[in-house]
């Protein structure tokens, strides 16, 4: 572009700038025909209308585990008939980020949002919205408030999370000593509620009792946030016998610095993880056992209930049944909620049967 | 402001009037036109056309709505951010501000305070939050992006102390529907009428008054200004106060339209700010900008992420346009004004084949 008049220079700013808008318009086109409709085909063995959308807002996206659920996601929106599925959401999981994907997609008139709430207040004025637009609302993962959504799937009963986590580490450390929680963001719903499982049971049972929690931190779900938060814990508590974290992102995380620490093998590691990144830690002797559910079954199980929400076939009350494909029949508890199934124990002798 | 004061910064305007009055070899109407500001407004304009063609619904009253919640924390804060900016300093701390609000709101509303008495104790700290910075910058002349660095740290700390993890969202339904209400059917937001209120305030302060007219001697030199008697040390430290208080609007819009007080609300939206205030056309080294500009700024910002995700595009490639924009904004005029220096030493030396160095030749 040879510029010879100063007049040209000053429109080259306009036209520079308003090319790079072109070219925003023209990802647009492109990544909405690229990367939005990848189940278009959707005419699987579920009955539903021939255009029906759904649309899953995760709670941040480039998250492993997170990529694993709305796999199953995907396969399940293809196999439960929708048209197409969408996966929008925020690259940070803060409590309101989450509200303008909302928003966006109210306008896009989706039939089914499918989300794992950030934060349960933050997004219910917006999902209120969505829900007065006609869309139907599944919760999965991270609950928002029960008058927000339709349903909730959740992965397994919140309870037996706790105490799945509870009795690895007491199995660890000998059933006495200090242990500490390494948490994700301080606001996540369902983490919190594990913790409070846990710290329950550790006062109530006197199996328990010599098992010391002393502090929680959060590594915000942030990879080194989380590795130096894990450091920062074994400087402050030089008598940690163990870490619980129940979230993927920290017990990898907090794995890794161990593995290269003088703690390897001293200091107990359970909570919630992903075999596939867990694998070496576990094969090098760093983590003996943790737990989790099949995180795709989950994406897979809540395709069906928002189907079946949007043909009318369920309402979300208590007692309602829908099929849920391949994994056969769900029911609707208290509170809209459904369960998809008990967790995994991973350790060094089942670890490599499982692919996610 | 005693008439000597007066008389000064109407000197300095009228300096800084002969200084940005370079001819610019056009005048009136086709030199605003050209301006950039006409040329950031054109631009936005321009966004608003394209996308409207392309992007099916984009082109709605609930568009215009859901945008304008969006971009109202950045606008907000962006105006005293705009006015800080051209004196050359900065403020990051206003997020974490925000946070704090956010969290003292949160935590007065679950004590049983009435929303009135929080609300105004929650601007009350804000404006607290914001003399600190402002003591810090101007009177004891600490270089502010240090200062505001460690503030932000320290505000977003204290709202952790002050709420701790949890969440505050037991607010009343008609705050919160008042704050995501539309006014009928045109699709903007009700808070709209007090937010254009306080963009057109700074607005008049930063072009019609003295005070404003001082900023930018400030922001071209310190000295100078100085040297004319513009009270530099007042005029930073009520600017780090407004800064502190709008701020706290925007924590407390934030609260009620997410309807959840939290530590960690509005993180990381002080680099949003600031880059709006960028491509708004407001230098980073001070001096230069104003108010349209970066309300043309905000709104195109807005827009394209609000249009990028009603046309589902993944995030990633949002912040891409956005950064990409951001650099060319700021890389366009220098390379604009470095061809007209070069344009304009090459016609120097036309007229003049031999430059004559004293005048007198031979000698």
């Amino acid at each position: 572009m040879k510029l010879s008049m100063t007049r040209r220079g000053r429109s080259g700013l306009a036209l520079t700038a308003s090319m790079i808008a072109v070219a925003a318009i023209a990802l647009t086109g492109c990544s909405s025909s690229g990367s939005g409709d990848k189940a278009d085909s959707g005419s699987g063995d579920g009955g539903g209308k021939s255009d029906q959308t759904i649309t899953f807002i995760p709670k941040q996206l480039n998250n492993p585990y997170t990529d694993v659920v709305l796999g199953g996601g995907e396969k399940g929106a293809k196999a439960a008939g929708f048209k197409s599925s969408q996966v929008v959401g925020p690259l940070d999981a803060s409590a309101s980020s989450q509200v303008s994907f909302i928003n966006a997609e109210t306008q896009a008139g989706t039939n089914v949002i499918v989300i794992a709430a950030n934060d349960p207040d933050a997004v219910c004025p917006s999902l209120k919205e969505a829900r007065d637009g006609g869309a139907k609302i599944v919760a999965f993962d991270s609950d928002t408030n029960k008058d927000c959504r339709d349903i909730f799937v959740s992965q397994v009963v919140a309870k037996d999370v706790a105490l799945i986590q509870l009795k690895l580490i007491s199995e660890q450390i000998g059933g006495e000593g200090d242990i500490a929680i390494l948490s994700a963001t301080a606001n996540a719903t369902n983490q919190n509620e594990w913790i409070k499982y846990m710290e329950e049971e550790l006062k109530s049972n006197p199996d328990y009792s010599k098992i010391k929690l002393v502090t929680k931190v959060y590594g915000d779900d942030d990879d080194t946030k989380s590795f130096q938060e894990a450091q920062g814990l074994m400087q402050a508590y030089p008598n940690l016998k163990g870490i619980i974290s129940p979230t993927t992102v920290g017990i990898a995380a907090t794995a890794r610095y161990l593995s290269t620490s003088e703690y390897k093998g001293k200091v107990a590691l359970t909570g919630l993880g992903l075999p596939n990144e867990m694998r070496p830690f576990v094969k090098d002797g760093t983590v003996t056992e943790f737990a989790l559910w099949d995180p795709a079954q989950l994406g897979y199980v809540a395709a069906f209930a928002g189907m079946a929400l949007d043909d009318g076939s369920i309402t979300g009350k208590e007692g309602d049944t829908f099929k849920a494909g391949d994994l056969g029949e769900r029911k609707v508890g208290a509170d809209g909620l459904v369960i998809v199934g008990p967790p995994t124990v991973f350790n060094k002798d089942n670890i490599d049967d499982y692919d996610f | 402001m005693t008439s000597t004061e007066t008389s000064a910064s109407l000197t300095i305007a009228s300096t800084s009037k002969t200084l940005s009055g370079e001819p610019k070899g056009r005048t009136g109407i086709a030199r605003w036109l050209l301006s950039r500001d006409a040329i950031m407004i054109g631009i936005l304009l321009a966004t608003i056309l394209l996308f409207s063609l392309t992007i099916p619904r984009f082109a709605s009253p609930v568009t215009v709505g859901f945008l304008l919640l969006d971009v109202i924390p950045v606008l907000l804060i962006a105006m005293p951010m705009t006015l800080i900016i051209i004196t050359g300093e900065i403020d990051l701390s206003v997020a974490s501000i925000a946070g704090l609000t956010s969290a003292s709101l949160g935590v007065m509303w679950a004590a049983g305070f009435d929303m009135g008495t929080a609300i105004a104790i929650s601007i009350g700290i804000g404006i607290v939050a914001g003399a600190f910075n402002g003591f810090l910058v101007s009177v004891v002349g600490l270089p502010s992006l240090a200062v505001t660095i460690g503030t932000l740290a320290l505000f977003r700390g204290l709202a952790l102390v002050v709420i701790g993890d949890n969440a505050v969202a037991n607010f009343p339904p008609e705050f919160t529907a008042f704050f995501t209400s539309k006014i009928g059917s045109t699709g903007i937001p009700t808070v709209m009428i007090g937010v254009l209120l306080i963009v057109v305030i700074f607005g008049m302060l930063l072009h019609f008054t003295p005070f404003g007219r001082g900023l930018y001697a400030m922001g071209y030199s310190k000295e100078a200004a100085r040297f004319v008697g513009i009270d530099i040390v007042k005029s930073k430290f009520w600017l780090y106060v407004a800064s502190g208080g709008v701020s706290a609007l925007a924590g407390i819009y934030w609260t009620l339209r997410y309807s959840s007080a939290r530590s960690d609300n509005a993180s990381g939206l002080e680099l949003t700010v600031v880059a709006a205030v960028l491509l708004g056309g407001v230098s980073i080294f001070g001096g230069k900008g104003s108010i349209p500009g970066v309300f043309a700024g905000v709104l195109l910002i807005g827009t394209i992420n609000y249009a990028l995700r009603l046309g589902r595009v993944s995030d990633v490639v949002l912040i891409i346009v956005t950064g990409t924009l951001l650099i060319v904004s700021v890389i366009t005029p220098s390379i604009g004004a470095a061809f007209k220096r070069w344009a304009h030493d090459r016609r120097i030396r036309k007229e003049l084949p031999e430059p004559s160095g004293s005048g007198t030749p031979g000698v």
